[in-house]
């Protein structure tokens, strides 16, 4: 028995609301593919993506699947698979809004939320296209003198706050909290988050709080929204400690993401195969 | 003699440029310079100047307990001595580009995006650019899309930057002041009236150019004994290709 409300991967597929601001971990951190799929399924539309700090195939299957609007990112990718062909496509012919980031700057902005102040200064960036392209990031003077480089201009970013951040994560306890091992950036990601709902592998009889290195590797439940067993939840991607990236899955998807066509052809099957259970 | 591949006398080039660092970061999709800071690390495994190597998408060469961003705060410190970028294209300035070409953001070919280069450009002390492909659309006269720029003026803090470009033709040092590379070794496989031929921008030549120090035996068997199986863990496509075909 679990002291928690359990929902279902369909249940938190449908809190992602058209046009909202979604947080998308990176390939390293539990993608929510089980979730994924239902959002294309649902045909979700206007998506805004906010990737902390990149995205592989989770990214492009929304992107072909046309259901994002806009991405703000430091590297849409498929890593060893290539390029994301996708996400390629989408830039090329101006079908989505891009936001060029870089991986510190992304972390910033919800530093400053989980800090409720309205902006971040960050070195570097200054001279870059970046700059240029980003109207919501401005320029200072360094009013505190406390910097050997003198008269000295630095970047600050805005807070931004998320609508919806998912993931997906090995364990939860019998009291909903999540263990997130040394991935720290997903508690960022939460803190910065209106809602957050969280996949797992399973679900584990004790309290992750009675142990002082399990609460330490742990997101409280006091963040968390809801909770969806989906066992192989983050596949094609891999999990730490669980399972690998299937290779041959990503290979098969690299090849066929090149063209709408073969892509569209993937998604169908993608989709009819029960890939997951617990849905 | 066994036969040496191409990837592996760069691998032990850039392993030369590693001397003396303490600290090595490698960020994703880098498997040369992973191998090279790998390698590094073993052949001074047994001396008092022993090489951290971190490699972000490792579980165990990654020992950053803080989430994804203490790499970049790491690297504001100035914890990490050394750090590898890429490029789409790679101007004479050492401004590099890893978003596109084209006009931005309606690109003619667009690529992953900037990563964390506009922030670590400017606070590693020595930035090693590595391109393997050397040709005129990869180092260029002016890049299309500036994601870090080569230089910055004096208001901007800036205690890093690049020092060196290698690519599978050529290992160039870059000089802040005057904004420029100069060739310094060169694979002998090329001329260098070839490199030239093939480089987009103007570059100095040192009087004393040399060519690429093949690595001994002993250091490509280290490599593919010791290494390679490392490399086979978060690299596994590289790998595969290059010694476990």
């Amino acid at each position: 028995m679990v002291n928690f409300t359990q929902i279902t991967v369909k249940d938190i597929a449908k809190e992602v609301k058209d046009n909202c601001l979604l947080g998308i971990p990176a390939d390293y951190s539990g993608v929510p593919m089980s979730v994924t799929i239902e959002i294309i399924k649902n045909k979700t539309k206007g998506l805004r993506l906010y990737c902390l700090p990149l995205t592989t195939i989770q990214g492009d299957m929304l992107i072909g699947s046309g259901c994002v609007n806009e991405i703000e990112t430091a590297a849409v990718t498929l890593g060893e698979y290539g390029q994301a062909p996708r996400f390629q496509n989408a830039i090329e012919n101006s079908k989505i809004n891009i936001k060029d980031s870089t991986c510190p700057a992304l972390h910033a902005q919800l530093q400053a939320t989980e800090k409720s102040v309205p902006f971040m200064p960050l070195r570097g960036i200054l001279g870059s296209d970046l700059y240029k392209n980003r109207n919501d990031w401005s320029v200072i003077d360094n009013p505190i003198n406390n910097s050997n480089t003198n008269d000295e201009k630095i970047v600050i970013l805005p807070a931004v706050q998320l609508d919806i951040l998912i993931f997906h994560a090995s364990k939860a306890d019998i009291n909903g909290n999540v263990q997130i091992g040394r991935r720290r950036e997903l508690a960022t990601l939460a803190h910065a988050s209106k809602k957050v709902y969280v996949t797992v592998e399973e679900i584990v009889d004790e309290d992750f709080f009675d142990s002082e290195l399990k609460a330490a590797a742990t997101l409280p439940s006091l963040y968390i929204d809801g909770i969806s067993l989906a066992k192989n939840g983050a596949w094609p991607c891999g999990l730490t400690d669980y399972y690998d990236i299937d290779t041959n899955e990503m290979s098969k998807y690299a090849k066929a993401a090149k063209y709408q066509e073969t892509f569209d052809e993937y998604m169908r099957d993608f989709i009819s195969q029960n890939n997951y259970s617990n849905i | 003699m066994t036969e040496i591949f191409q990837s592996e006398i760069i691998i032990s080039e850039i392993s030369n440029l590693l001397k003396d660092d303490k600290h090595v970061a490698i960020g994703a999709a880098s498997p040369i310079p992973g191998s090279a800071a790998l390698l590094a690390q073993e052949e001074r495994k047994n001396t008092n100047l022993k090489l951290q190597v971190t490699i972000l998408h490792s579980q165990k060469f990654n020992n950053f307990t803080d989430g994804s961003r203490e790499l970049f705060d790491a690297a504001a410190q100035g914890r990490i001595d050394t750090f590898f970028l890429g490029g789409v294209q790679i101007d004479g300035e050492a401004n590099i580009n890893l978003v596109g070409t084209g006009r931005y953001p309606k690109l003619d070919k667009r690529f992953s995006g900037s990563f964390g280069s506009a922030l670590m450009y400017f606070v590693v002390p020595k930035i090693i650019l590595f391109r393997e492909e050397h040709t005129p659309r990869t180092l260029v006269k002016k890049v299309d899309f500036i994601s870090a720029p080569g230089i910055s003026p004096p208001n901007i803090y800036r205690p890093g930057g690049p020092k060196y470009l290698i690519t599978n033709k050529a290992l160039f040092s870059f000089n802040k002041k005057k904004k420029n590379f100069k060739i310094e070794k060169i694979n002998p496989e090329f001329t260098l009236d070839e490199v030239i031929k093939s480089t987009g921008f103007e570059f100095k030549t040192n009087k004393n150019l040399k060519y690429f120090t093949m690595p001994s035996q002993k250091r490509i068997d280290v490599l593919r004994n010791l290494i390679a199986p490392k490399v086979l863990n978060f690299y596994p496509q590289f790998a595969k290709k290059l010694w476990f075909n």
